[in-house]
């Protein structure tokens, strides 16, 4: 059915180890002396499924903003460092040529409704629409990324007379029949029931892996992340405290006390351990899978 | 001042039918989480207990008001109710204005209002920010100033509409502080909520809606560990029920301190 999909990415001609690029990179917002993001160097290789975790006000949209271009071409500000993108450097390239390269779905769909199309239909394909796709090509991809987030019901409703869980999947789907090498994603299933939420992240877990496109997604639900994410990089205070696998930042307790907080697994494990019933030595679970395992061992 | 929900329907004016018949009994002073897949009814339920919608057909009274014959203002003496989005609530230049209107406007006495909106911004963590725009904190802070304006109200019946929606986990341990607190206070608290380990952890009583039904209502315990029925509705148990099922745990756990407990015992 997705057979459009094989030009995705491939289409490019390039393969680039490390797709996305910070070096020393700070910025700061106008009107503010504190900088949102601090000294972040950071690279992440074409393909990878990674998540973003922090407290509010850790910088991490900031982060997600500085990926997309729109620090600093929409918030303006002072961008110190260097951010690049399959090898093009943001700073230096106007925002319009970065939109078919990076997608970025907002925290809040609200804001990302173009407000000027009457059906859901036509808010997907708005995005395409001025990237010059053919006619054809815009109806197959809407029809296909409808199906993935499962919205073909609301393909003739008006997008700002829904709820905000249904907005939600109508913004992913804009932004993914774009085809974008590389998916930001800020908190895009907050609005969204429990086992929505976990079928639309795991959609656009399998967009990643089959066609290598790059997500980087901003999500508080530990759990989801613990189990399917390749590398979480937690942020506190503008820098990065911790990066690398799920089960080692979520398991570190440097980390949970600085606003990432840990999952039930890791909260009962470390309860345990502090009744003094958790074998010294043995790693703290964070997913289901772990807990299971390691609880069993444990008694 | 209980609440009583008698064969409630509701069709929207576009013709779409939201509630069909439901029926619910909230005595004073219970804890009570409404959970479930969008669009099943959940926040259109929560809106005719403080009038701002009425029913179709049906009764609702509110400590023996009937809610079609009292004003949302009047209604608001007893029910304060927080907005899902706080955008849709907030409207003041500061948070101290946002904060105080709700009581000034109840008719309390000035020193009752500066000691309630101080205890409520305490409560969220925001009484450093009394005097800023609320458009200028972080959107999850905003949502905290829209749950301080209603604590402030100091109303028997409080109901918040996704709390902890954006909320970091320092954000959600905040506002389960809040429900403590309000049950401590004998209070009634209401919460719709797609965070299931949050409604194990903090509510007794745990209402399961789909398709605009009920589909069960009892203890949080017995009802979220029926996996298959919350499927149903795009829920599923609390991650720690989860784990002690598998590991053939007999009693089901609300708690990272009860499932230690259980667990030991084994």
């Amino acid at each position: 059915m997705l057979y459009w999909l094989s030009a995705w990415v491939c289409g490019s001609g390039k393969t680039l180890n490390e797709i996305i690029s910070l070096q020393q990179v700070t910025y700061t917002y106008p009107g503010t002396s504190t900088p949102a993001i601090k000294n972040i160097s950071l690279a992440i290789p074409a393909g990878q499924f990674c998540a973003i975790v922090g407290g509010n006000g850790a910088g991490k949209s900031t982060l997600a903003y500085t990926i997309a271009g729109f620090v600093p071409h929409f918030y303006h500000g002072t961008l110190q460092g260097e951010v690049s993108v399959a090898g093009i450097k943001t700073s230096s390239t106007p925002i319009h040529d970065l939109v078919s390269l990076v997608g970025l779905v907002f925290q809040n769909p609200f804001n990302q409704i173009s407000g000027t199309k009457f059906t859901v239909r036509e808010e997907i394909a708005f995005g395409m629409e001025n990237l010059g796709i053919p006619r054809d090509e815009m109806a197959a991809r809407c029809e296909a990324m409808m199906a993935l987030v499962d919205i073909n019901e609301l393909a003739e409703r008006f997008p700002l007379g829904l709820s905000g869980g249904q907005m939600q999947r109508v913004v992913i789907a804009s932004i993914l029949a774009m085809q974008p090498q590389i998916l930001v994603l800020d908190e895009p299933t907050s609005q969204l029931d429990p086992i929505g939420s976990r079928e639309v992240l795991a959609a656009i877990r399998q967009l990643s892996s089959q066609h290598q496109m790059t997500v980087l997604i901003i999500e508080h639900k530990l759990e989801w992340l613990a189990a399917y994410a390749d590398r979480i990089i937690a942020l506190a205070e503008g820098t990065i405290i911790a990066d690398g696998s799920p089960s080692d930042v979520l398991s570190d307790e440097t980390v949970w006390e600085r606003g990432v907080g840990l999952t039930r697994y890791t909260l009962a494990a470390r309860q345990a351990r502090a009744e003094g019933r958790w074998p010294a030595g043995l790693k703290l679970p964070v997913t289901l899978e772990e807990a299971i395992e390691s609880f069993q061992a444990a008694r | 001042m209980d609440l009583s929900i008698n064969s409630l329907s509701y069709t929207y004016p576009s013709g779409v039918l939201a509630l069909e018949d439901i029926s619910l009994q909230i005595a004073y002073g219970e804890s009570v989480a409404i959970v479930g897949q969008n669009g099943a009814g959940k926040t259109t339920l929560v809106k005719h207990l403080n009038g701002l919608l009425k029913p179709s057909s049906g009764k609702i009274q509110v400590g023996g008001w009937d809610t079609a014959d009292h004003s949302v203002a009047e209604l608001a003496i007893r029910v304060g109710y927080v907005f899902q989005n706080p955008d849709d609530q907030l409207f003041q230049s500061t948070v101290w204005s946002e904060v105080i209107f709700g009581p000034k406007n109840l008719g309390k006495a000035p020193d009752q209002i500066s000691e309630l909106a101080n205890a409520a911004l305490q409560a969220v963590g925001l009484n450093t920010s009394a005097q800023k725009h609320p458009y200028d904190l972080f959107a999850s802070q905003r949502k905290m100033v829209a749950l301080a304006a209603v604590l402030a109200m100091d109303t028997p019946i409080v109901i918040m509409d996704e709390p902890t929606t954006g909320q970091d986990y320092s954000g959600t341990q905040m506002v389960g502080q809040v429900v403590e607190s309000l049950k401590k206070q004998s209070k009634t608290v209401i919460t719709i909520t797609h965070d299931i380990d949050f409604c194990a952890e903090h509510f007794e009583r745990v209402v399961v809606m789909a398709q605009g039904r009920i589909l069960i209502d009892g203890g949080a315990r017995e009802v979220l560990s029926q996996t298959e029925t919350l499927a149903q509705t795009y829920v599923e148990p609390p991650q720690l029920m989860r784990l002690a099922e598998h590991l053939g745990m007999g009693t089901m756990p609300l708690t990272a301190d009860e499932f230690v407990a259980y667990w030991s015992l084994r």
